[in-house]
């Protein structure tokens, strides 16, 4: 597919990608949002490749019921850097800050976000966090799972402190993007984007946005103590000196439970941008579908305690956090029928992006319901700790969240590198990973049910065939990462051209030039429509072929 | 951009009114993050205190309460020399902002001072947490997390005195030089309101661990 000279010549002249220099010291010094975005997803990817290395190897060593290629101390470091690289290094920053920084400005008519040096600081702390913690990885790793529960995580002989120091960092990154985009969406919006304009994409970052800036530090002080507790004995957590182990677990979950709204609402951020591109069809209940973003980031914030059910806690306490947690469900299915309600009577383009979506609302829907069965108390002790929470969680983080995140990659490839991915070979990646995470995880759920215990790296025989049938799924789901990987850096260079909006979408980010120049657009824009207004009465969208758009 | 506009204007900003209103809800969200991370203390110094109530009681008797009141005072006047600080600046008086801010950073140093004489004590009778902890008259449990959440808060909040105070003096010395007017000052407000908020967080901080 090697790219014709006409089409060749359709690429703006100027874009961010050569303005206003090209050299790497223009890249690592830039603080254009869009540069900052790509780096910032180069950055990540690089993250869930080394996340999805220590997968294989976590289900290799599951392949058969005694050691296969590690003893049980490896094992536990691989599951504890699995978890830590996949959430701190992948899902938390790879939506919000990558495409996040990419997109939000110019989904605002903005030339860039509210604090531009900020947002470079912000990329430079996920690496210096992302630099720290591999030191500890590299120098024996810990053996303490993610969550890091005392008083275990305060007296292990492994590299605990290195870890909990690069997510202490992380943190920061994290709160620096989450405070530009709130100042960002309230100060820098183009005339005519009223509230009720605002692409879904900008609502959903901006209640990620929220839970940011008010949950992470309080998991920077967590982790600190942690830290303090291990290095000096202080016993703040230590049973021993009258600290409570149980309230590491509270100040943990009051942040890392509204973290999983963290990685999740970007997905959903996604979704609904896909969702109407794909159907060319007006989204159904545009309100409600930004409202529940905000319904998820609030009721998020009151559920913790369902981490806790076999904890100590009384049932009062537990009853409450389970109900408080089922509304996560409604506001969760709110979105559920609008997207699909969105699809109905559209015409609807079966690409990537929609086959994506379509995954997605599978998982959302499957693992969303396995979650609200687990917030019922009297369940959720028969499965604390077993492979269903596993498979549970997998199917909202790795279903939901990593769907999501190809859908955007395959969705704005487009405008962020001015190519096309090969689309066969995009439906092809798609089946792959779908398929694979499904013989992945459904084996998972049966185990748990089963009473298969997470966390070991043996098990007896009676869970061989299920876990087989697990690797080999996982083996299918790398196989499908590895190809869209191949065929994405092959686009990067030998794509064709993709023309100004090859979806025919209406959302805003695609009326500036693809790829976008460096001020986005080349005045600040008026907008005299919403960003999802399909109706015929617009006028004829813009062909697949690239002729350039016009600016309504 | 204007070729006339004011220099301290971003290219992606249209006006001056509108950064300043960006950068004041910007600093106003990073108090609030400022303010939840200090809240992690706070709700482990409840829960102890909940937990070890009398030896959280007997603890809070053997500090030295003249010196977290001195340090009060202190702290209380050096918020009062910020806000006259931050007065000049919108009148355009850069070295009045000055020297208000080089006051404030002299009372930062005195509460420092003050502080540094309070933790040798604790450090001469034993009262430093964990396995250090060798104080007889505050036994129990209980004793030695008092002084563990006491160091922490404290700690804390200093460390955040001495961000305070490098703030105030850059930010002093550049108004000293006439970086600031009396239309552009919002660095100068920004520093300031930072300022009031370590003195704010030791507000809580000196009833909980000192008076109750």
């Amino acid at each position: 597919m090697s790219p014709s000279p006409a089409s060749e010549a359709l690429v703006p002249q100027r874009t961010y990608l050569n303005a206003p220099a090209t050299g790497l010291r223009s890249w690592l010094l830039t603080k254009d949002h869009k540069r900052i975005g790509v780096m910032f997803l180069v950055a990540t990817t690089v993250a869930l490749f080394l996340g999805g290395l220590f997968a294989l190897l976590i289900r290799i060593e599951l392949l058969t019921p005694g050691p296969t290629i590690m003893d049980a101390m490896t094992y536990n470091r691989m599951f504890t850097l699995h978890g830590v690289v996949m959430i701190f290094l992948f899902m938390i920053p790879a939506i919000p800050s990558g495409f996040g920084n990419f997109l939000l400005p110019i989904m605002l008519g903005a030339k860039d976000v509210a604090f531009p040096r900020l947002n470079l600081l912000s990329f430079y702390l996920y690496l210096i966090g992302a630099a720290i913690a591999l030191y500890g990885m590299v120098h024996g790793g810990a053996d303490t799972g993610w969550t890091f529960y005392t008083p275990y995580s305060t007296t292990t002989v492994t590299k605990v402190t290195p870890i909990l120091l690069g997510a202490f960092v992380l943190g920061f990154s994290s709160i620096l993007t989450g405070l530009n985009f709130i100042v960002t969406t309230h100060t820098m919006r183009a005339p005519g984007i009223t509230w009720t304009r605002l692409p879904l994409f900008v609502w959903s970052i901006y209640a990620t946005s929220v839970i940011q800036i008010l949950a992470t530090p309080v998991l920077g002080m967590t982790l600190m103590l942690v830290a303090i507790e291990h290095a000096f004995g202080w016993g703040i957590f230590d049973p021993a000196r009258g600290g409570d182990p149980v309230l590491f677990q509270h100040f943990f979950w009051f942040y890392s439970h509204p973290a999983v709204y963290i990685m999740v609402l970007p997905a959903m951020a996604v979704i609904s941008e896909v969702v109407c591109a794909s159907s060319h069809k007006n989204i159904f209940g545009y309100k409600a579908v930004a409202y529940s973003s905000l319904g998820i980031a609030f009721v998020g914030f009151f559920t913790w305690g369902h981490h806790l059910f076999t904890s100590g806690q009384s049932p009062w306490d537990a009853g409450i956090f389970g109900v408080l947690s089922m509304f996560v469900g409604i506001f969760t299915a709110v979105k559920v029928f609008n997207w699909v309600a969105t699809m109905y009577k559209g015409s609807i383009s079966f690409t990537t992006p929609f086959a994506y979506f379509v995954g997605f609302l599978f998982f959302l829907v499957f693992g969303g319901m396995t979650g609200v069965a687990l917030a019922t108390v009297s369940l959720d002790i028969h499965w604390q700790d077993t492979y269903f929470v596993v498979a549970h969680f997998h199917f909202i983080m790795v279903g939901g969240v990593m769907m999501a995140f190809l859908a955007a990659l395959h969705y704005w490839f487009p405008k962020i590198t001015g190519r096309m991915y090969p689309e066969g070979w995009g439906l092809v990646g798609a089946v792959l990973v779908v398929l694979g995470f499904n013989f992945t995880f459904i084996p998972q759920f049966l185990l748990g049910n089963e009473g298969m215990p997470r966390r070991y790296y043996s098990y007896p025989e009676r869970f061989w065939p299920l876990n087989v049938a697990s690797t080999a799924g996982a083996s299918v789901l790398a196989a499908g990462l590895v190809l869209i990987l191949v065929y994405i850096l092959i686009s990067l260079r030998w794509g064709p051209v993709a023309g100004q909006n090859p979806w025919r979408s209406r959302g805003y980010e695609w009326m500036s030039a693809t790829p976008p120049p460096p001020e986005n657009f080349e005045e600040t824009p008026v907008f005299t429509r919403g960003p999802h207004e399909y109706d015929d009465s617009a006028e004829a969208p813009p062909t697949p072929t690239g002729e350039p758009s016009h600016v309504p | 951009m204007s070729p006339d506009a004011h220099p301290a204007l971003a290219h992606h900003f249209e006006s001056l009114e509108k950064q300043a209103h960006a950068a004041r809800l910007g600093m106003w969200l990073f108090l609030a993050t400022e303010v939840l991370l200090f809240t992690a203390l706070f709700a482990a110094y409840a829960v102890y205190r909940y937990l070890f109530h009398q030896t959280f009681a007997d603890a809070s008797r053997h500090i030295e309460t003249w010196i977290g009141l001195v340090n009060t005072i202190v702290l209380v006047t050096s918020s009062f020399t910020v806000a006259l600080g931050v007065h000049r600046a919108t009148r355009g008086d850069g070295k009045g902002t000055a020297l208000f801010f080089g006051l404030t950073v002299l009372l930062a140093l005195v509460f420092l001072g003050f502080k540094a004489v309070e933790y040798s004590h604790h450090f001469q009778e034993g009262q430093l947490p964990g396995r250090y902890y060798t104080y007889g008259e505050v036994t129990g449990p209980g004793a030695s997390l008092f002084f563990a959440l006491y160091f922490l808060i404290t700690g804390l909040h200093g460390i955040h005195v001495v961000i305070g105070m490098t703030v105030l003096t850059v930010i002093g010395i550049r108004s000293a030089l006439g970086a600031f007017s009396a239309e552009y000052n919002v660095p100068v407000e920004l520093a300031g309101l930072y300022w009031h908020l370590v003195d704010l967080i030791w507000i809580f901080v000196f009833p909980l661990i000192y008076l109750i």
